[in-house]
């Protein structure tokens, strides 16, 4: 270890002689290379991404092949139906993982380190919260692949293929910030994870992601109408088949801003008061 | 004798840490009562103390990651709370809890400071491979850390909080958990950081670590300070060194006594455990003279040790009871 003797390399003026750091851009600089180390573990830990590859492969499947026949009377038009559910149905499960994620990692003592940093505090949540972006892009495009590969067609043009593609990304990224919300809470990552369920679950059944809502009971339907999910199939749905979107888009990206507008800002006060 | 101390920090007028009256509790536990600490610059000041002491609350209280209920601390004259973002400039921070990210590479986590201490691109990779290759982490630099050994652990902790080349930095325990090489390897790390200019606190559970790296102690029990002086000045309270010999035969303990009690500090040389005696003695030459008187009577000895009180032995001199006497209470503390 007499290599560990010598001068050490704090001579880099760095810190000392520079100027205070340069104001501009400086959340987004810094929370984009947050990000990076979110895909980087993402990359380096590809069995996380099991919850978010198998699980559509599954529900196609199973949703397809035992009640297509049933529901919808073909196997092919029931399947036309549910993709755009079970997109995102999918996507706002993998918004779970991040919740999950964030409470290991703050308990490790990585996140008092950035804390110790002259960076935003918002920055690694930011950070963590647009990494996850890749995870949902990779929801889509395996969802879309197995699709394809049961007989799924995109009835519209792939310019509006790709905006309910989009649409379907920016949803769970804004609804990324309720798990992180709840991340900040809750003493355990196993924690996150039932609580989370317990929120989407009932969100994506009691929509029109699996059956059309008009077959369901007046009580019910009234709470499908407001239900976020609804939206985002009705508006997926459109965008990939045709159907009419009867301003679905817009609630979808209403709901969207109410999400980043009502749990980011507890999130980050929840994280800064966290000790 | 901590008035003795604060006279010579006023002197010197060029305190980068001050800290008055830290009070921090959380519920019902009292993690500090009133701590002061002063730290002038280019020095290293050790903080003493049991598991559950406080240390680790002062340390993130310094380091801007806790507010104080009440009291006031300084770096480098930037207030800790009004000021925390000057302070982060130029402070860094290695412990229990700042650690790095396990599933990215060395390499990956030291450039992933410097992005984020404004190092720029090619900055934080010309930073990250000066770092690596004064840890001597060079090979294991594309590894990911959880591949790491407990002490490559710890240097890469220690590398990822001198990215920003800080002027003041906080070692939480630093060696707690590594073996006895390792961490006489640790202790040459900071003491180069300080013949370079920085400021270094440190937090210890060890007199001995704080013996050969402070400058001045400052021992902590129930987040109150209840000692502040050099090392000499505390070892001197506390009862300094002691010199252990185990003969090879048995049959000179009569002769090691006598020859111990003339080069002992004054005491009677004791059998402490069977086949084993211990006085106290000043200082290290002792024990070279001890050896010399050792040969010249011909007796062959198989240990022959300098030790520094134990934790235990120094909290039994300054409170009169065990350090770990306590203990249980101490750990639901640091629960807390």
């Amino acid at each position: 270890m007499s290599t560990l003797v010598g001068t050490p390399p704090t001579a880099s003026p760095v810190l000392s002689t520079a100027a205070p750091n340069p104001r501009p851009f400086r959340l987004v600089r810094h929370s984009l290379a947050l990000a990076k180390r979110s895909l980087i573990k993402t990359w380096r830990t590809p069995e996380a991404l099991i919850d978010v590859t198998l699980q559509p492969v599954l529900f196609l499947v199973i949703f397809v092949y035992i009640f297509g026949g049933a529901v919808a009377g073909s196997t092919h038009d029931y399947l036309q139906f549910l993709l755009p559910g079970i997109l995102a149905q999918t996507i706002a499960t993998g918004a779970i993982a991040i919740g999950v994620n964030l409470n290991t990692d703050i308990a490790k003592g990585i996140f008092d380190r950035f804390r110790s940093l002259p960076i935003p505090r918002s920055a690694p949540l930011v950070g963590a919260v647009l990494g996850d972006v890749v995870r949902y892009v990779i929801v889509t495009v395996s969802t879309l692949a197995i699709g394809y590969l049961m007989g799924f067609r995109i009835d519209t043009d792939p310019l509006r293929a790709i905006a309910g593609c989009v649409l379907a990304v920016l949803f769970a990224l804004c609804l990324s910030w309720l798990p992180v919300y709840v991340s900040m809470k809750v003493r355990t990552p196993g924690a996150v994870q039932g609580l989370m369920f317990a929120l989407i679950m009932p969100l994506s059944f009691a929509s029109n992601v699996f059956v059309s809502a008009d077959t369901l009971p007046g009580w019910m339907q009234a709470f499908v109408d407001v239900n976020p999910m609804t939206h985002l199939v009705a508006a997926v749905r459109g965008l990939f088949l045709g159907t009419p979107l009867d301003g679905h888009v817009w609630w979808t990206l209403a709901w969207c801003a109410g999400f980043v507008a009502v749990f980011m800002p507890l999130a980050l006060r929840a994280y800064r008061k966290k000790i | 004798m901590s008035g003795g101390w604060r006279t010579l920090c006023d002197m010197t007028a060029d305190l980068v840490i001050e800290a008055e009256g830290l009070v921090k509790h959380f519920g019902k536990t009292r993690a500090l009562q009133g701590v002061d600490l002063a730290v002038p610059r280019g020095t290293v000041l050790g903080v003493l103390g049991p598991n559950g002491a406080g240390k680790t609350t002062a340390v993130r209280i310094l380091s801007t990651l806790l507010t104080p209920d009440s009291g006031t601390a300084r770096i480098g004259g930037f207030d800790v709370v009004r000021d925390a973002e000057r302070v982060r400039q130029s402070i860094g921070l290695t412990g229990q809890y700042a650690s790095v990210d396990e599933d990215l590479t060395g390499r990956q986590n030291l450039e992933l400071f410097g992005t984020l201490l404004e190092l720029g691109r090619a900055g934080a990779r010309r930073r990250a491979a000066e770092l690596l290759g004064w840890f001597d982490l060079t090979d294991a630099a594309n590894r990911q850390a959880k591949t790491y050994s407990g002490g490559m652990r710890r240097r890469l902790d220690l590398a990822a909080s001198l990215v920003g080349s800080p002027d003041v930095i906080f070692l939480d325990e630093p060696t707690t958990g590594l073996d006895p090489a390792k961490r006489e390897d640790m202790w040459d790390v900071v003491r180069s950081l300080v013949t370079n200019g920085s400021t270094v606190l440190l937090t210890t559970q060890y007199l001995e670590e704080a013996d050969a790296l402070a400058d001045a102690i400052t021992v902590i029990d129930h987040g109150r300070v209840i000692a502040h002086d050099t090392p000499e000045g505390l070892k001197r309270v506390v009862g300094g060194q002691t010199l252990e010999v185990r003969p090879s035969d048995l049959a000179d303990l009569p002769r090691i006594a006598a020859i111990l009690s003339e080069v002992g500090s004054g005491g009677q040389a004791d059998e402490i455990r069977k086949g084993v005696l211990a006085v106290p003695v000043t200082d290290d030459r002792a024990l070279t003279a001890s050896v010399a008187r050792f040969a010249a009577a011909g007796i062959a000895v198989t240990e022959l040790s300098l030790h520094l009180p134990s934790l235990d032995e120094v909290f039994f001199t300054l409170t009169g009871r065990t350090a770990s006497e306590d203990d249980t209470t101490h750990r639901t503390e640091v629960a807390a």
